[in-house]
C-alpha cells in the first residue's frame, strides 16, 4: 500500500465512528422531525396517518386567532428577542468598555460578571423566582424600604415576561462582556494613540474608531443571541406556576409549547411542525448573519 | 486682544488638553469603578440570598430578615438524607463524564482527521457537520425520545445514563474547533513521525493530541458544564426520580402545592456553589476558552 492510499484508509477508518454517531444523533433525526411534521404522529395511537401540510396549516390558523396559545408562544419568543438582545448586548458593551479602561481588580469583576454564566440555568431561576415572591422576596423588601408600592411581577400578566427576561439578561451578561473584551483588545492601540493626537473627543473615539472596529463581534453575538433567546425554555418552566408559562400564557414560548404539545397532549406530529418553523427561524437569521460577513469581505 | 501666534496655539492647547485629560480619566476612572461595583453587587447578591435562605430554619424564610438569625444546616440534613438529591449528583456527574470523555476523544479524532488528510468525500462530510450546526435540538428532541424507547440496541434507553447521554456523545462545534487548531500541527513532525514507522493513530495519540492539550481541555470544560447544566433532554428522557439529573430534580422539588423554598434553595446551593468553586479556580483557562472559540456551554 502507498502511503497516500495508506493515509486515505486510515482516514475513513478514524472517521467511522463519529460518522455513524452522527448520522445516528443528528442527521437521522433531523430528517425524522420533518417526516414526523407531516403526519399525525401520537407515539400512543395504533397509526401515524400521513396528513401533507396539515399540521403547518393547523400552525398559521393558529397563528391568526386571537388568544391561541400558539399565538402567545410566538408572540412572546419574538418580545424576548426584541427586547432582551439588545438590552443584554447594550448593557454588555457599556461594561466591557469600563472594564476595559482599568487595571486594579479588573480580574474579579470579570469573574464576578462571569459566574452566573456557568451556573444551572434552573437553580438560577428559581433563586430569581424567590426574589419575586410577594412579601418575603428581596425585590418586594426593597420597594417598601423605600416606601414603594409592593408589585406582583411574575403574578402579573403584564410583569411576569420582563421579569423572566431580567433573569436571563442576567445571567447571559457575562459571556457576552468576555467576547467584547477579547474584540476590544483585538483594536491596535496605536489607533486610539492617533485620536487622542488630533484630539478626538471620548464620543468620537467610539463612534469612529471602537465601534466599527468591534463590528465583527456584534455582528457575533448578535446571531448569537439571538438564536439562544429564540431557543428559550429553562426560565420560563422554572418561573412559572407547574412550568406552565403563565400567568394567562404571558411567558410561554416557542420551546415550551413544542415541549407541552410533543410529551404532555402527545400530538407529535403537530410539535414537530412548530420545531421545523423554529429551525426556519434560526436558519433565516443565520443566513443574514452570513450575508452581512461575506459582504464585508468584499 | 491676545496676539495669536502658531506658538500660542500649540502651548494653550496642550495645557487644556493635559489637563482635561488627567481630569477626565480620574473621574472617568471612578465613575467606572462607581458602576462596575454596583454591577457586581447585583450579580453577587442572588447567590447570596440563595446560601443565606438555605442556611435559615423553616420559621424564617417568610420573614424579612436577609441574613439567618439562628443559622442551621437542618436543610442540608434534610436535602441529603431526605431527599434523592445524592442521586441527582451522581447522576449528573456520570452523564457529564461518558460525554466529555466521548466528546474529547471523538471531536478530536475527526477534527485531525479534517485538519491533516486528504481523503475523497472530505468536503462534503465537512459540510454535513457544520450544516448540522444550525439545527436547533430542540427540533431533534421529539425524534430523539422516539428512537430512545425503541433502540436499536436493548429494550428502552429512557430511564438509563446512556440515553441521557447519547445525544452528546459529539458535537460539531467541537470537531470544528478542534480542526482549527489542529491545523497548527506541523506537517513536517508527522512525516517525521511516519519514517519512524509510528503507526497513523500514534500520530494523533502522541503528537496530535500533546500539542492541542489547551484547546481539547477547553473543550472538556465546556461539554462538562453544558452536560452538567443540560435541562430539556434529560427532562425528557428521565421518568423516575433516581435517574433524574439535578437541574430536572430541582424543578421536580416543587411539584407538591407549596413551594419548599428552604430545601430548593439548598439544593440549588449545592448544585452551584461546588462548580463555581471549580470555575474560579480555572476562570483562566475558561475566559480564555471562550474568547478563544466563542462555545457557548
Amino acid at each position: 500500500m502507498t502511503l497516500a492510499r495508506k493515509k486515505i484508509f486510515w482516514a475513513y477508518i478514524f472517521l467511522a465512528i463519529p460518522i455513524v454517531f452522527f448520522a445516528y444523533i443528528r442527521v437521522y433525526p433531523a430528517l425524522f422531525a420533518f417526516q414526523m411534521s407531516l403526519h399525525d404522529y401520537n407515539p400512543l395511537a395504533a397509526e401515524q396517518p400521513f396528513v401533507g401540510l396539515e399540521n403547518y396549516e393547523k400552525v398559521f390558523i393558529e397563528l391568526g386567532k386571537t388568544k391561541s396559545i400558539t399565538k402567545s408562544a410566538f408572540g412572546n419568543t419574538i418580545s424576548y428577542v426584541a427586547l432582551g438582545v439588545p438590552i443584554q448586548l447594550c448593557l454588555a458593551l457599556l461594561i466591557s468598555l469600563m472594564l476595559n479602561e482599568i487595571r486594579f481588580m479588573s480580574t474579579l469583576y470579570r469573574i464576578l460578571f462571569f459566574l452566573p454564566f456557568v451556573t444551572s440555568t434552573i437553580a438560577i431561576a428559581w433563586v430569581f423566582r424567590m426574589l419575586y415572591q410577594p412579601r418575603f422576596g428581596l425585590f418586594n423588601v426593597i420597594l417598601q424600604m423605600l416606601s414603594l408600592p409592593q408589585q406582583p411581577f411574575l403574578r402579573s400578566p403584564q410583569q411576569a415576561l420582563p421579569s423572566v427576561l431580567a433573569l436571563v439578561i442576567w445571567q447571559g451578561m457575562g459571556f457576552a462582556v468576555i467576547i467584547f473584551l477579547a474584540g476590544l483588545k483585538q483594536i491596535p492601540r496605536t489607533y486610539y494613540e492617533a485620536a487622542e493626537v488630533d484630539g478626538a473627543s471620548r464620543w468620537h473615539t467610539f463612534r469612529y474608531i471602537t465601534f466599527p472596529l468591534l463590528n465583527p463581534s456584534i455582528v457575533y453575538l448578535l446571531v448569537l443571541q439571538t438564536i439562544s433567546f429564540l431557543r428559550m425554555f429553562a426560565p420560563v418552566v422554572a418561573m412559572t406556576e407547574q412550568g406552565s408559562g403563565g400567568p394567562l400564557n404571558s411567558t410561554t414560548t416557542v420551546v415550551l409549547r413544542v415541549y407541552r404539545e410533543a410529551f404532555q397532549s402527545f400530538n407529535m406530529g403537530y410539535a414537530s411542525s412548530l420545531t421545523v418553523v423554529l429551525f426556519a427561524m434560526i436558519l433565516g437569521v443565520t443566513i443574514i448573519q452570513l450575508s452581512i460577513t461575506s459582504r464585508r469581505i468584499n | 486682544m491676545e496676539s495669536i501666534t502658531p506658538s500660542n496655539i500649540f502651548k494653550d492647547q496642550g495645557r487644556v488638553r493635559a489637563v482635561g485629560k488627567a481630569g477626565d480619566s480620574w473621574t472617568s476612572k471612578f465613575f467606572s469603578y462607581l458602576v462596575l461595583t454596583l454591577i457586581a453587587f447585583t450579580m453577587i447578591v442572588p447567590f447570596m440570598w440563595m446560601l443565606s435562605t438555605s442556611l435559615k430554619p423553616e420559621k424564617e424564610i417568610l420573614r424579612r430578615n436577609i441574613f439567618p438569625i439562628e443559622p442551621t444546616t437542618d436543610n442540608y440534613e434534610e436535602v441529603i438524607n431526605g431527599t434523592d438529591l445524592p442521586l441527582w449528583y451522581k447522576n449528573s456527574f456520570i452523564v457529564a463524564v461518558i460525554s466529555t470523555v466521548s466528546v474529547a476523544f471523538f471531536d478530536s479524532l475527526a477534527g485531525f482527521v479534517f485538519a491533516k488528510y486528504n481523503f475523497p468525500g472530505k468536503r462534503p462530510i465537512f459540510i454535513i457537520f457544520l450544516t448540522s450546526l444550525m439545527v436547533p435540538t430542540e427540533m431533534l428532541l421529539i425524534p430523539w425520545f422516539i428512537m430512545s424507547s425503541n433502540p436499536p440496541i436493548g429494550g428502552t434507553w429512557v430511564d438509563t445514563y446512556w440515553g441521557i447521554a447519547f445525544p452528546g456523545v459529539i458535537t460539531a462545534a467541537g470537531i470544528f474547533l478542534m480542526r482549527q487548531f489542529m491545523q497548527g500541527v506541523p506537517d513536517e513532525l508527522l512525516d517525521a513521525g511516519r519514517i519512524d514507522g509510528v503507526s497513523e493513530f500514534g500520530l494523533f495519540w502522541r503528537v496530535a493530541v500533546p500539542l492541542s492539550l489547551p484547546a481539547i481541555g477547553a473543550l472538556c470544560i465546556f461539554n462538562f458544564l453544558g452536560n452538567w447544566n443540560a435541562f430539556i433532554w434529560p427532562l425528557i428522557a428521565t421518568s423516575r426520580s433516581e435517574m433524574f439529573t439535578l437541574p430536572v430534580g430541582i424543578q421536580q422539588f416543587s411539584s407538591e402545592a407549596d413551594t419548599p423554598w428552604n430545601l430548593i434553595m439548598t439544593g440549588a446551593s449545592l448544585s452551584v456553589v461546588p462548580l463555581l468553586i471549580v470555575v474560579i479556580i480555572f476562570q483562566r483557562y475558561i475566559i480564555e476558552g471562550i474568547a478563544l472559540t466563542g462555545l457557548k456551554g
